[in-house]
């Protein structure tokens, strides 16, 4: 079980990445030659408005999609399709109503050979624990509030211990109280079991809060335009006015490239 | 208990209303006897065994066909969902044939297998099968596509996907049309029993037709009464175990 826990983060190489849709409308360019390197453990957020490619590019890490040019590599090898160690953790929970909280966490687990089922149980309590949840463990999903099933969420996702978690607007849904609370769980149990994570938002403050690194998109066609690094020291108060303050800076920036685009 | 209360005076009140209809005159004994008539004559029918095994070869018909109209259908409203052809033809064909009332086969029954159980069990899987295939069908095409997603990226795929994902999670559905499945299957055996007099064995369906020739209106209405407890009964044995667990899982209303 140790060892289960203890395989090191990956680093990604995300290297000229384009990727165009077909709508009605014609051809969409939503991502245009992207290149990020992603460190070991490195907590990567992506900012922009809706359709500035920041889900495609997250879509790409995950294998859902193909790169039209360009390459996804982790740890030197390319991705070619969706696998459990790249994880993704959606906006809207995906939890499985037919199983309990117990038995969702247990999904992943199940499909990695080289545990024995009370490994997998004592793995599933562990990470339970982790996200405050071990006593709802035999709930329904439909039982659970919003913040509980984002909890879960993320404890499925961490168990089967990927080395790339990608989380795509994972509190977008939920009321502000919770996600405080939340960006609060985060940041301590990514100290507690540090993880490579491309965290997508369009809320710059919940970016600056999380984010090791703030990379900024801008759409039509999506790019990445800037970023920023973060270095406040942690854990970090979404209400800290430093960290106001740089957010600040950052939507500066964003509207500055926005207006731009529509000029153009 | 309550509860229990309450059901029990609803159906001792229909009962008495019954009663008094015949009693005072305003129904004749004729046309529908009163309850203690269809009583006595249930008593009877119980003691000489008839009713009893008539009820045994109905539900031996049903669940036979019925089990076999599941199995078939099952699978193929699984491929039906997944594949864009076969969804064109088979499923075209299976909308088709749902809304044909199973009891039209059973002319066709009779010339392919003869006056035989063969020929019932054809018309009982014809109930089912088209019903079950397309609530599966629906099932699984309306399922979330998120989940599917979230699946494979825990690593599953293929058969697994299917097995563990697409089958549990378009399971009210499935439910759902298992159990219109089933009252289909059981309206085309009645009709085809009332239809058909089979040496191999007489089932509910026979007493109700020899009730008609006999005029024995007593024997008529005791055998509808047993149709609706074995149908009730069926209902609360096969399908509220699962109505239970989609409500405690799902949170939906069974």
């Amino acid at each position: 079980m140790q060892d289960e826990l203890n395989t090191p983060p990956a680093k990604l190489h995300i290297d000229g990445v384009s990727k165009s849709f077909t709508s009605k409308r014609g051809k969409v360019l939503a991502l245009e030659s992207a290149t990020l390197t992603v460190d070991e453990g490195e907590f990567v957020c992506l900012v922009g408005p809706s359709g500035c490619g920041k889900s495609t590019l997250l879509n790409l890490v995950a294998g859902f999609e193909a790169p039209d040019t360009g390459s996804v590599m982790m740890d030197g090898k390319r991705v070619t399709g969706p696998g459990s160690e790249r994880m993704v953790m959606f906006q809207e929970h995906a939890l499985f109503p037919w199983l309990d909280v117990l038995g969702n966490v247990m999904f992943g687990l199940k499909l990695k050979p080289g545990l024995t089922d009370k490994e997998r149980v004592e793995v599933a309590q562990y990470y339970l624990k982790l996200v405050g949840l071990e006593r709802v463990m035999r709930a329904s999903i439909h039982e659970l509030s919003g913040g509980m099933r984002q909890r879960v969420a993320l404890a499925r996702a961490l168990a089967p211990n990927p080395r790339v978690l990608l989380m795509d607007e994972p509190f977008a849904a939920l009321d502000a109280m919770t996600r405080e609370q939340l960006y609060a769980d985060i940041q301590r149990i990514n100290e507690a079991r540090q993880r490579t994570v491309l965290f997508v938002t369009h809320n710059v403050r919940e970016a600056v809060c999380l984010g090791n690194r703030v990379i900024l998109f801008s759409p039509n066609p999506g790019r990445i335009r800037e970023q920023f690094v973060v270095d406040l020291p942690r854990p970090r108060d979404i209400n800290d006015p430093a960290l106001a303050g740089l957010a600040g800076e950052i939507t500066r920036s964003l509207k500055g490239h926005t207006r731009v685009q529509s000029a153009e | 208990m309550k509860r229990f209360f309450i059901a029990l005076t609803f159906f001792a009140s229909l009962i008495l209303i019954w009663h008094l209809l015949v009693k005072t005159g305003i129904w004749s004994p004729v046309l529908l006897p009163g309850p203690g008539a269809v009583g006595e004559y249930m008593g009877v029918a119980l003691q000489d065994g008839s009713l009893l095994s008539a009820s045994w070869v109905t539900i031996k018909r049903l669940l036979a066909g019925y089990l076999i109209g599941c199995l078939i259908g099952l699978p193929l409203g699984l491929m039906t969902a997944r594949s864009q052809t076969l969804n064109d033809t088979l499923g075209v064909l299976a909308l088709g044939l749902q809304t044909l009332p199973s009891v039209c086969w059973v002319p066709l029954a009779l010339i392919w297998f003869g006056q035989s159980e063969s020929a019932m069990l054809f018309v009982v899987i014809m109930g089912t099968l088209w019903s079950v295939l397309i609530s599966v069908d629906n099932g699984v095409r309306n399922l979330p596509p998120i989940y599917t997603r979230a699946a494979l990226t825990m690593g599953s795929s293929g058969f697994h996907t299917l097995r563990h994902v697409i089958l549990p999670a378009s399971m009210p559905y499935v439910i759902s049309g298992m159990k219109q499945g089933w009252a289909f299957a059981w309206r085309s055996l009645m009709a085809a029993e009332i239809y058909v007099t089979l040496l191999t064995g007489y089932g509910l369906g026979h007493l109700l037709h020899f009730g008609r020739e006999l005029n024995a209106m007593d024997q008529v209405a005791a055998v509808m009464i047993v149709i609706v407890v074995i149908g009730l009964l069926a209902d609360k044995v096969l399908f509220s175990p699962w109505e239970r667990f989609l409500h405690r899982r799902w949170g939906l209303n069974g």
